[in-house]
C-alpha cells in the first residue's frame, strides 16, 4: 500500500516535471510573479487576485472564441474591434433614459437581457460574414479579418460619433461587476462563473461533439477531412460564427465592468487572445490545442501584466516585454516540434 | 587509394523510441548503380539522410575516397559532392524550371560592378543546356507547376545531375514515372556511370533493380543483411532477403463471387476537356474491378469525380438501379461509396491526430448519445475492432499517426472507411509506398472485403497486383476507357495494348 502509494507520488513528480519542461515560459512567469509577490507589498492580496480573474474571465472568452479559428489554422484579427463593437452596442442600448448625454435620444431604455440577445446576434452576424468569406470565397482567414477588423471600426466610429459613452442602468453595472461570498475580503467575482461556464462549455465542443472533432481534423489536414465527408465549410462556418458569439459576450461583460465604452475599446484585444492561446499551446501550425492550455495562456499573460505593473515598470515598456513573450513562447513551442526530427 | 569512393561504417541512428539503424553499412563503388532495398522501416532513407546530412548519426563513420569526413548539413554534402533526389519532392511550383535547379546556388554577375544581382541570362541558358543533355524537352522559363508530378519528378533529377555530384542518390525516383521516363531517366543514369558518379538507387520496384543495378545491399529493421552482385539475384531471393522469410504466395487466394451489378457509371466527363470522357462502366456485388492504365490515363482523376471531389460536366451514377447526386465527397458517403485517396500525406492522414482520430472521423455522428455527445466508449470500441482486424501496429490508439509506418497508416485509412460499412470501395494505389510484408496485408483485406459482398474498385499501376488481384480490368488511355479485359484472360501483353490505344 505504502509502496504503491509512493510510486503514484512518483508519477505524479514526474509528470509535473515534464509539463515544467514543455511550458518554460509558463513556469518562469510564476516563478517571477512569486519573486515579485514576496518583494513587493499586497501583491498577494485578495483584492488583487479578484482584480486579476475579473481581467482574465473576459479575456478567456475572447481567447476561446479566438482558439477556434487557430486550430483550423486561421486567425481572427477583427476580434478585438468586435468586442469594441458590441461594447459600444451594449453601452448605447443600455443608457438610463433620464441621462442627460445620451446618444440616441430617441431609443426606449431597454431591458439588458435583451440587449444582451441583441449584441450576441450582432456578433454571430459578423462572425457568419468572416465565416462566409473564408469557407466559401476562400479568402485567406488573415485577410478576410484584416477586411472585416477595419470595417467593423469604421461602422464603430459611425455608430458612436467617437463620443464616449456612459450613464449606464445601475442594475447592469452592478450585476456583471457583482461577486458572491466573502473570506476575509475576498469575494469571488460573478465573472469567473461565467469564465467557468464557458470553459467547461468549449471542452465540451471541442472533446465530445463531431464539431470540435471535425475542427481537429480540419487544421490537421484539411483536404483529408473534406474527402472523409466531413462538411468543411459548414464546420468553418460555425467556428467563425461561434467566435463572434463570444467577443460580442466578451464585449457587453467589458463595456459594464469599465462603467463606460468608447470606439477605442478592445483595440489590440486579438493579439492578446492569440498571444495567450499560442503560449498555451495552440498549435500555429493547426491541428492542436486544448481548452486548459488556452485558459493557463491567457491567465499567465494577466500574470505578467499585473507584475509589470508591480514592478513599477513604465508601462510603454509592457508592450516591449508582452511582445517579447510571445515571441519567445511561440519560438520555444515550435522547438519541440523541430527536436523530433 | 581504397576502391570505394565513398563508404558508410557501423552508422546508428536512434529515434525517440525507435532504433532506426543499428551498425548499418554500404559501399558506393565509381560508376556503379548500387540498389538500396529493404521494406518499409528498414532504414534505407534514414541512412541516405545521414549521408546527405539531414540526419545526424549517433554512431558511424563516412570516408571518401578513404578518407574520413564528417557531414554536418546538406549544403556540406552538396559541397562533397553529394546530391540527392528526395522521394518527396519539395519543388516550387510558383517559380520557374531555371530557378528550381539553381535554387540556392544562382549564378551572380555584378550590376555596376558592384552590386551583386542573378544573372538571368546564364541561368537560363544553363539549365537549357542541362535539360537538352538530359534529352527533357522542356523551356527552362517554364513554370514548374505547369508540369505533371512524373515531369516535376524529371526536374528534380536533372536539378540532382546538375550539382556535378560524384554520389548521387535517388529515392524512389521512379514511383510517378511512366515507361518511356523511366527508361529516359535509365538513360541518364548510364551517362552518369560513364562519368564514374556512383548512383544509390532506392525502389522498390523489382525489374527496374535487377535492369539497371549492379550491385545490391539489402537491409532489414535497421540492420545491414548484406551486399550481392544483382546479375546473381533474382526477384524471389531479394524478396526472402529482405523480409527474412520465404514468400510463397505475392497474393492471397481470393474466395468471392460476383454476384449481380449494383454500381453503374455512365458517359462520365470531366469539366476539363484534357481530362476523362464518355466513360462507362459497371461493377458487380463482391467483386473486385482493377483499373489499369499509363500514369496520365486520368484514372485517379475519374475515381475522384465519381467521388466528388472533381467537378463532371455529363454523366449519371447508379447505386442498386437508383441514380446518385454527388457533387461533393459528403454525398457519396452518405450513399455508401467510400474511397482510399491516391496520395496519403496530402489528403488521407491527419497527422498530428491520434490513431483513434483518424479512423472514427467520418463515422462519429453514428455513436452520438442524445445526438450531441459522442460517446467515448463506443468510438475506443470500433477503433480496438479496427486496430486488431487489420493488424494495425500501434502503441496505443492514442499515437500519432505521423509516427506510424506508411503501411500502418494506410491501414489506419482503410479502417476509416470500413467504419462506414461502405457498399462501394474506391482504392486508389492502396499499396503505394508500402513494404512487401504489409502489401501483402492489405491484399489480404481487400480479398476478405470482396468475399464480404463489397465490391471493390481498385486502381494500381503496378502490373503484378493488377493482374494478381483483380477479377476483371478495366484500362483507361487517355481520359477513355479503352477496354475490359477478364482477370483471367488478362496479360501484361494485353493491358498494355489497351494502355497505350491513343485515338
Amino acid at each position: 500500500m505504502a509502496a504503491s502509494l509512493d510510486k503514484n507520488n512518483k508519477g505524479v513528480a514526474s509528470r509535473i516535471l515534464a509539463t515544467a519542461k514543455s511550458n518554460p515560459i509558463v513556469v518562469l512567469l510564476v516563478f517571477v510573479s512569486i519573486v515579485v509577490g514576496f518583494t513587493t507589498q499586497n501583491f498577494f492580496s485578495w483584492g488583487n487576485l479578484g482584480n486579476l480573474i475579473s481581467n482574465t474571465a473576459i479575456r478567456f472568452l475572447i481567447a476561446l472564441g479566438v482558439s477556434g479559428c487557430l486550430i483550423t489554422k486561421g486567425t481572427d484579427l477583427s476580434a478585438g474591434r468586435q468586442v469594441g463593437l458590441a461594447a459600444c452596442i451594449a453601452g448605447v442600448l443600455i443608457q438610463r433614459g433620464d441621462y442627460t448625454g445620451r446618444l440616441y435620444k430617441s431609443f426606449p431604455e431597454m431591458n439588458m437581457w435583451i440587449v444582451l440577445l441583441i449584441v450576441l446576434a450582432i456578433g454571430a452576424f459578423i462572425g457568419f460574414v468572416n465565416g462566409w468569406i473564408i469557407s466559401r470565397l476562400k479568402v485567406p482567414p488573415f485577410i478576410t479579418t484584416l477586411g472585416t477588423q477595419t470595417i467593423v471600426y469604421g461602422f464603430c466610429l459611425v455608430f458612436t460619433d467617437a463620443q464616449p459613452i456612459g450613464g449606464f442602468q445601475q442594475v447592469y453595472t452592478k450585476l456583471i461587476t457583482g461577486r458572491i461570498g466573502n473570506v476575509r475580503g475576498f469575494y469571488l467575482p460573478y465573472l469567473l462563473f461565467v469564465a467557468l461556464v464557458f470553459g467547461a462549455l468549449f471542452w465540451f465542443i471541442y472533446n465530445k461533439t463531431c464539431h470540435g472533432k471535425y475542427m481537429y481534423a480540419i487544421g490537421g489536414n484539411e483536404v483529408a477531412a473534406e474527402v472523409s465527408g466531413v462538411n468543411t465549410k459548414n464546420t468553418l462556418l460555425r467556428i467563425y460564427i461561434i467566435a463572434g458569439v463570444m467577443y460580442a459576450l466578451a464585449g457587453y461583460l467589458l463595456a459594464a465592468k469599465s462603467g463606460g465604452a468608447s470606439a477605442s475599446m478592445g483595440q489590440g484585444y486579438e493579439l492578446e487572445a492569440i498571444a495567450g492561446c499560442t503560449i498555451g499551446g495552440v498549435s500555429t501550425t493547426g491541428g492542436i490545442g486544448r481548452v486548459s492550455g488556452v485558459l493557463v495562456g491567457v491567465l499567465v499573460f494577466e500574470l505578467l501584466k499585473i507584475v509589470l505593473q508591480f514592478l513599477g515598470v513604465n508601462p510603454y515598456y509592457n508592450y516591449v516585454v508582452q511582445g517579447l513573450v510571445i515571441v519567445v513562447a511561440v519560438a520555444l513551442d515550435i522547438r519541440k516540434y523541430i527536436a523530433k526530427k | 587509394m581504397s576502391e570505394y569512393l565513398l563508404e558508410m561504417k557501423d552508422v546508428s541512428k536512434a529515434f525517440p523510441g525507435v532504433q532506426a539503424l543499428s551498425h548499418a553499412q554500404l559501399q558506393l563503388k565509381p560508376g556503379h548503380v548500387h540498389a538500396l532495398m529493404g521494406e518499409n522501416g528498414a532504414g534505407k532513407s534514414t541512412l541516405m539522410k545521414c549521408m546527405f546530412g539531414i540526419y545526424k548519426m549517433d554512431e558511424g563513420q563516412v570516408f571518401i575516397d578513404g578518407q574520413p569526413v564528417i557531414i554536418k548539413d546538406p549544403i556540406d554534402a552538396l559541397s562533397k559532392g553529394i546530391a540527392m533526389v528526395h522521394q518527396e519532392l519539395q519543388p516550387i511550383p510558383a517559380r520557374t524550371i531555371g530557378e528550381n535547379i539553381f535554387l540556392g546556388r544562382y549564378p551572380i554577375k555584378k550590376l555596376l560592378r558592384f552590386i551583386p544581382t542573378v544573372d538571368h541570362d546564364k541561368m537560363y541558358k544553363d539549365t537549357d543546356a542541362l535539360l537538352k543533355k538530359v534529352k527533357l524537352p522542356f523551356d527552362s522559363k517554364q513554370l514548374v507547376g505547369s508540369l505533371s508530378t512524373s515531369q516535376m519528378q524529371l526536374v528534380e533529377i536533372a536539378k540532382a545531375v546538375s550539382a556535378n555530384c560524384r554520389v548521387l542518390i535517388l529515392d524512389e525516383p521512379t514511383s510517378s514515372l511512366t515507361q518511356n521516363e523511366v527508361d529516359s531517366l535509365f538513360d541518364i543514369i548510364n551517362d552518369l556511370k560513364k562519368d564514374g558518379v556512383a548512383i544509390v538507387y532506392i525502389s522498390h520496384k523489382m525489374d527496374e533493380i535487377l535492369k539497371i543495378s549492379d550491385e545490391v545491399t539489402i537491409m532489414r529493421d535497421g540492420q545491414y543483411v548484406g551486399t550481392w552482385e544483382a546479375s546473381k539475384l533474382t526477384t524471389t531471393s531479394i524478396i526472402t532477403k529482405m523480409v527474412g522469410r520465404e514468400l510463397t504466395n505475392l497474393f492471397p487466394k481470393r474466395e468471392n463471387v460476383p454476384g449481380e451489378v449494383v454500381f453503374e457509371v455512365k458517359d462520365f466527363t470531366s469539366i476539363n476537356p484534357k481530362s476523362f470522357r464518355h466513360v462507362s462502366f459497371n461493377i458487380r456485388k463482391g467483386e473486385i474491378l482493377g483499373v489499369g492504365g499509363l500514369v496520365g490515363a486520368q484514372r485517379t482523376e475519374l475515381m475522384e469525380g465519381i467521388f466528388g471531389i472533381r467537378s463532371h460536366v455529363s454523366g449519371k451514377v447508379f447505386l442498386n438501379g437508383k441514380e446518385l447526386k454527388i457533387s461533393r465527397p459528403k454525398d457519396a458517403i452518405d450513399h455508401g461509396v467510400a474511397m482510399l485517396t491516391e496520395s496519403r500525406r496530402t489528403s488521407g492522414i491527419m497527422g498530428v491526430l491520434s490513431v483513434a482520430d483518424n479512423i472514427s472521423i467520418s463515422s462519429l455522428n453514428k455513436y452520438l448519445d442524445y445526438k450531441i455527445c459522442i460517446n467515448s466508449s463506443k468510438v475506443e470500441a470500433l477503433v480496438q475492432d479496427n486496430v486488431h482486424k487489420m493488424n494495425i501496429k500501434t502503441p496505443s490508439s492514442k499515437t500519432l499517426i505521423q509516427s506510424l509506418s506508411g503501411g500502418n497508416q494506410q491501414k489506419v485509412i482503410i479502417g476509416r472507411w470500413l467504419a462506414n460499412d461502405p457498399d462501394v470501395l474506391i482504392l486508389d494505389e492502396p499499396t503505394r509506398g508500402i513494404d512487401v510484408g504489409a502489401k501483402y496485408e492489405i491484399y489480404c483485406i481487400i480479398a476478405e472485403l470482396a468475399k464480404q459482398g463489397k465490391s471493390i474498385l481498385m486502381i494500381t499501376s503496378e502490373m503484378g497486383e493488377l493482374l494478381g488481384m483483380s477479377d476483371r480490368i478495366m484500362v483507361m488511355c487517355d481520359g477513355r476507357c479503352s477496354g475490359f479485359l477478364e482477370g483471367s484472360q488478362a496479360t501484361q501483353q494485353n493491358v498494355m495494348e489497351l494502355a497505350t490505344k491513343f485515338e
